[in-house]
C-alpha cells in the first residue's frame, strides 16, 4: 500500500503556523506553541504459537498551549485545518489570558535540522510478511531451546512520526522519528511451577535493525531464563552486596536519582537532590549523562518535543551534582538554558521534563575483578521495572533474573524479587565500577500519566548493600 | 453504557454494511472529552480541554483476524481503515476460534453512567473544587505543603456494531479530584496524596480527600527501616484491591487457555483459605467500575470466581470462553478503539467479614500495617506466582498500633499468601479501582529491612 504517511510541513503552512499563534495569544498570553504530529504504526502479536493481528494505526493531531505567568492552557484536535487550530487555539488562549489583550504578530524561522538517528530501511518500504516472519523466527528458536519451554508470546511494533513545533519566540522546527521493537515473552514449565523470561529489543532506526541484531538469539536468551529460574531457589531476605551486571541496570540511576534532578520537581521542592548543585551527591566514581544525542539509543530524539535540539548533558561529574535536566516552562521561570528535555506522549499531551538516554560512564574495574571481590552478595542479570518516590529518594525495581555470590563466584539462581533501596545513599555506596558499560533494553518511562521512550545504561557494578526482598533467611 | 449515541452508532452501522462475503467485520467507534486542571500555590498550573475520536476496525476471514484504527473519523480515514484491516487479515494464522462475540440472550442490568449534573457542570466550578482541596489539605496540617491539586473529569460516547447481530451504543462521564502532599519535618520529606471520585462534582467529600492526603504524609515523618523477620500483614483496604488487581491477571479465562495462568486445571480445587470468596460483579452499582455492556457488546454480569477458597471458574470473552468450551462472561476489556477487546475482572469484590480494621490488629501479636505498596509492577509475576513489594506502613505489638516504618519488602508467593489469609475486615471501601478495598490479614509473610 502507498505509505499513509504526507509531510506535516505542507499540512500546515508557516503563515496558518503563525495567524494560529497570534489568535492563541490574543487574550494575553506571554507565550504560545503549536505541537503537531503524524504517526503511523504498525503492529503484530504472536501468542501459543499464532500470529493473532496485524494492526495498523494512524495518530494525527494537534497541542496548542498558551502560557501566562504561572498559568498554562492546554488544547487539542485532530482537526489540522487552519479552522480547527484556531478553536483549539482560543481554548487554551482563554485559560491563560490575562486581559491583556492586544494583537502580537508572529514571525517564524526554520531550525536547522537536527539529525541524530540515521534510517535506512523506513517501516512503510517493508512488506507485512518480513515482520511477521520475525515473530515465526523468534517462536521457533525459543520454542528449540528446550523440551519445558510452554508458550512463548512475541510482538513486533514499528512507527514513524513526523513532528512540527512553532512558537511565539518565532521558533519553527521538524523532526521524524523512526522506531522499531521487539519483545520476548517465554514461559518455562517446571515440577514446582512455571517460570518466565523476557527480552527485548529497540532502536531509533529502520528495519535493518534485525539484520543487525540475532533475533533468534534474542529469543533464545529469553526462554534460557525462563528455563534456568525453574531451578531457581529463593531470593535472600535483606541488606547484602548486590552486583548489578552491565546494561541491565541502568533503571537504577533512572530511578535512583534521574527522577530527582528533572528541574520540574526541584523546582517544587519535591526532589531529594533540590539545593545539591555543586555538592557530592555520589561515589566519585560515578559520572551520570543524560543523553538525547546517542544515536539510534531508544531514548535518542533530533529535538524534543518543544522544539529544541537533543543534547548530551552532564548530571553528574566525578560525584558532584553539575545540573538538572529542563523543558522549556522551568528554564524560562529559572533564566536556565534549555537542556532538550521537553517531552510529552503525543500531541494529547502537555511536555514536561523527561530523560532520554540516562547513562552512567565507564570506570576501570574489570567486571570479573568486581565479582571475585564479593566474598557473599547477589549478582542482577536483568532488572525488571522500577519506581521512586522522587521526595524521598526510596526506590524499587523488580529482580527477573538474579543469582547467588558465594565466595566470588556466581552460583545459584534466584527467584524474582524486589530490590529497595534509597537513592542518595546507593549513589554513595557504589564502591566498584567496571570498564564494560553497556546499553540496557528500551524502556518506556511514567511520569504523571504519560509515558515516552528512554534508554539507560552502565557498565558493571558493586553497590555495597542494597535491600533483596525474598524469603530466604 | 447507558442510553443512546445515535450518531456514532450510524458510523458503525454504515462500516459493518460494507463487509464482503464470507468476512466478519466489526466497528467500534468513540468519541470523548476531558477537562484537566491542576492547582498550585493557588493558582492554575494548567488548564486542559479537549475533545478526540476515533474508529477501530477488526475483520475476520477464514479464522484469520486484522485491525486497523484512526484518531479520526472523516469519511475518507474510516474508508482506509477498513481497507488497512482487510489488508491485515492475510498475515494472521487461521485459528479455530477467532470470531466475534454474538447475542447471548443475558439481559442488560441497566446502570446509571450518565450525569447531567456533571455535564452541565461550569468550568469555574471546576477551578474552585481544585483550588479548594489544596486550602483545604493546607489546613490540616502545619507541617503539609501541597505538590498539586487536581480537577480531572472525562465523558465518552461509544458505539459497537458487528456482522453477527452485536449493535450497542452509550455514553457515561465520570469525575474526580486529587491531592498530592508533601510533609516536612526538620531535613525529612514523606509524601502522601487524597482522591475523591464522584459522578458529579456534588459528589465529592473534599474534606476526607484532604484529611487522608495530610495523613498519609505526616505519619511516616520519623519512620524507620524495619528489622528482617517473618511477620502477619494487615493490609489497608487501598492495598488488598491492588492486590486483588495482581490476582485477577491468574483468573483470566485467555491467560488459563495459553498456559500462562497458576490457577490452569485447577477448578473444584482448594486454592485459599476458606475464608475467601470472590466474585466479579460489575452489576453491583456501588462498585465504581459498575457498568452495563462489556467491550464486545454483551450484558456485563456476576460472576463467582472463588467460593470459600475453592476455584469456581474463570473470567471470559467471547474468544476465550470459545477455547474454553464454555461461554463468555461478559468480561471483553477494550481500552478504547486503538485495540481489540482483551479479557478482564471489572469489579471484583471479596465477601467481607464482620470486624473492624481496630479489631483485626488487636489479635496481631508481632506484625505490620501495610499503608502503601510501592513496585507492585515490577516485584510481583502472576506466572510463577513470585511475590515481593516495597511497602511502608506501621508496626504491630502485641495488639497496639507502633512506629511508622519505610523502605522495605513484604515477600512469599500468591499461592501461600492465599492460604495463609487469617481474616478478612467488614470495612469494605468501594476504591475507583477494579476492586473493592477490604482489611486483609496474612500470615507468615517475609519483612525485609536492615
Amino acid at each position: 500500500m502507498e505509505s499513509p504517511l504526507v509531510r506535516l510541513a505542507v499540512v500546515i503552512e508557516q503563515d496558518v503556523l503563525e495567524r494560529v499563534l497570534a489568535t492563541a495569544l490574543r487574550g494575553g498570553g506571554e507565550f504560545a506553541e503549536v505541537y503537531a504530529e503524524d504517526k503511523s504504526s504498525t503492529s503484530a502479536g504472536l501468542d501459543d504459537g499464532r500470529v493473532e493481528q496485524v494492526t495498523s494505526g494512524r495518530d494525527r493531531g494537534a497541542g496548542i498551549r498558551v502560557v501566562s505567568g504561572e498559568t498554562t492552557g492546554y488544547a487539542y484536535t485532530a482537526d489540522l485545518s487552519e479552522a480547527g487550530l484556531r478553536i483549539a487555539a482560543e481554548a487554551a488562549g482563554a485559560v491563560a489570558a490575562n486581559g491583556g489583550g492586544g494583537n502580537r504578530t508572529v514571525a517564524l524561522t526554520r531550525s536547522a535540522p537536527h539529525p541524530v538517528n540515521r534510517v535506512e530501511v523506513y517501516p512503510d518500504t517493508v512488506g507485512k510478511a518480513a515482520k511477521v516472519s520475525l515473530l515465526q523466527r523468534i517462536d521457533s528458536a525459543a520454542r528449540s531451546t528446550g523440551a519445558a519451554i510452554g508458550q512463548v508470546s512475541a510482538g513486533y511494533g514499528d512507527s514513524r512520526k513526523r513532528i512540527l513545533v512553532a512558537n511565539s519566540d518565532g521558533l519553527l522546527a521538524e523532526d521524524e522519528q523512526v522506531r522499531h521493537l521487539l519483545r520476548i515473552s517465554v514461559v518455562a514449565n517446571g515440577d514446582a511451577g512455571m517460570q518466565t523470561g523476557f527480552e527485548s529489543l529497540g532502536h531509533t532506526i529502520g528495519f535493518e535493525v534485525f539484520a543487525e541484531n540475532d533475533v533468534e538469539e534474542l529469543a533464545r536468551s529469553a526462554a534460557r531464563q525462563a528455563i534456568t529460574k525453574l531451578r531457581a531457589r529463593p531470593a535472600p531476605s535483606g541488606s547484602i552486596p548486590v552486583v548489578i551486571k552491565a546494561g541491565s541496570g541502568g533503571v537504577l540511576f533512572h530511578e535512583a536519582c534521574g527522577h530527582g534532578l528533572e528541574a520540574d520537581l526541584v523546582g517544587k521542592g519535591a526532589s531529594v537532590y533540590r539545593g545539591k548543585v555543586g555538592e557530592q551527591v555520589a561515589s566519585p566514581l560515578v559520572t551520570l549523562v543524560d543523553d538525547g544525542t546517542m544515536s539510534g539509543e531508544w531514548g535518542a530524539i533530533g529535538i524534543d518535543d518543544e522544539g529544541h535540539p537533543s543534547q548530551y548533558n552532564v548530571l553528574i561529574q566525578d560525584g558532584v551534582l553539575t545540573d538538572y535536566m529542563w523543558d522549556h516552562l522551568r528554564a524560562r521561570k529559572e533564566g536556565h538554558a534549555h537542556t532538550g528535555n521537553g517531552r510529552r506522549q503525543s500531541y494529547m499531551h502537555l511536555p514536561m521534563v523527561r530523560m532520554t538516554n540516562t547513562y552512567v560512564l565507564n570506570g576501570t574495574d574489570s567486571p570479573q575483578d568486581i565479582i571475585r571481590e564479593t566474598p557473599h552478595g547477589v549478582y542482577v542479570a536483568k532488572l525488571g521495572g522500577g519506581s521512586v518516590n522522587t521526595a524521598t529518594g526510596d526506590f524499587v525495581f523488580g529482580m527477573t533474573e538474579a543469582y547467588l555470590i558465594e565466595n566470588g563466584e556466581i552460583t545459584e539462581p534466584l527467584r524474582e524479587s524486589n530490590l529497595i533501596g534509597n537513592g542518595p545513599q546507593v549513589l554513595r555506596d557504589i564502591e566498584a565500577l567496571g570498564n564494560d558499560f553497556a546499553m540496557g533494553n528500551p524502556g518506556t518511562c511514567g511520569k504523571d500519566g504519560q509515558g515516552v521512550p528512554v534508554g539507560d545504561g552502565q557498565p558493571t557494578l558493586r553497590v555495597k548493600t542494597m535491600t533483596i526482598g525474598g524469603t530466604a533467611g | 453504557m447507558s442510553a443512546a449515541s445515535p450518531e456514532l452508532q450510524s458510523i458503525a452501522d454504515r462500516v459493518v454494511a460494507r463487509a464482503a462475503p464470507g468476512e466478519q467485520v466489526e466497528a467500534y467507534v468513540a468519541r470523548g472529552r476531558e477537562t484537566d486542571v491542576r492547582i498550585y500555590e493557588g493558582e492554575i498550573e494548567h488548564f486542559v480541554s479537549a475533545q478526540s475520536e476515533g474508529i477501530g476496525i477488526r475483520v475476520i476471514r477464514d479464522g484469520r483476524t486484522g485491525f486497523a484504527y484512526a484518531g479520526t473519523l472523516d469519511d475518507d480515514a474510516i474508508a482506509s481503515v477498513l481497507a488497512e484491516a482487510r489488508d491485515n487479515v492475510s498475515f494472521g494464522t487461521p485459528d479455530e476460534w477467532a470470531g466475534l462475540a454474538e447475542p447471548d440472550g443475558v439481559a442488560v442490568v441497566a446502570q446509571q453512567l450518565w450525569s447531567d449534573a456533571l455535564a452541565d457542570y461550569p468550568t469555574d466550578g471546576k477551578i474552585e473544587l481544585a483550588k479548594e482541596l489544596e486550602r483545604l489539605t493546607r489546613a490540616v496540617d502545619s507541617r503539609v505543603r501541597v505538590d498539586d491539586a487536581n480537577y480531572s473529569d472525562g465523558s465518552g460516547e461509544a458505539a459497537v456494531a458487528s456482522t453477527s447481530g452485536i449493535r450497542v451504543s452509550g455514553r457515561e462521564n465520570g469525575c474526580y479530584v486529587s491531592v498530592s502532599t508533601l510533609a516536612d519535618d526538620g531535613d525529612e520529606t514523606q509524601t502522601g496524596f487524597g482522591f475523591a471520585v464522584g459522578r458529579s462534582p456534588q459528589e465529592f467529600d473534599l474534606a476526607k480527600a484532604a484529611q487522608q492526603a495530610a495523613d498519609r504524609a505526616t505519619r511516616l515523618l520519623g519512620a524507620v527501616k524495619p528489622p528482617s523477620k517473618r511477620v502477619t500483614v494487615v493490609l489497608d483496604p487501598f492495598v488488598t484491591a491492588q492486590f486483588l488487581g495482581v490476582l485477577s491477571s491468574a483468573l483470566n479465562g485467555e491467560n488459563v487457555a495459553k498456559g500462562r495462568s497458576l490457577f490452569a486445571n485447577r477448578v473444584g480445587e482448594s486454592v485459599a483459605s476458606p475464608l475467601f470468596t470472590l466474585v466479579d460483579d460489575p452489576t453491583n452499582p456501588k462498585a465504581y467500575t459498575a457498568t452495563d455492556i462489556d467491550g464486545e457488546g454483551l450484558a456485563a454480569r456476576r460472576n463467582a470466581l472463588i467460593d470459600g477458597g475453592v476455584l469456581q471458574g474463570f473470567v471470559h470473552s467471547s474468544y476465550s470462553a470459545r477455547r474454553a468450551g464454555t461461554n463468555s462472561t461478559g468480561n471483553a476489556v477494550r481500552g478504547g478503539f486503538k485495540g481489540t477487546p482483551g479479557v478482564g475482572c471489572l469489579a471484583m469484590q471479596l465477601q467481607p467479614g464482620t470486624r473492624s480494621q481496630a479489631e483485626l490488629i488487636a489479635d496481631v501479636d508481632d506484625g505490620v500495617l501495610i499503608q502503601m505498596v510501592q513496585g507492585l509492577h515490577s516485584g510481583v509475576n502472576p506466572i510463577s506466582g513470585d511475590f515481593s513489594t516495597g511497602a511502608s506502613g506501621l508496626l504491630i505489638s502485641h495488639g497496639e498500633l507502633g512506629g511508622p516504618v519505610r523502605e522495605f519488602t513484604i515477600a512469599s508467593t500468591l499461592q501461600r499468601m492465599l492460604h495463609d489469609i487469617g481474616e478478612i475486615g467488614g470495612d469494605v471501601d468501594w476504591l475507583p479501582m477494579s476492586a473493592a478495598g477490604v482489611s486483609l490479614v496474612i500470615h507468615d509473610v517475609t519483612m525485609s529491612g536492615v
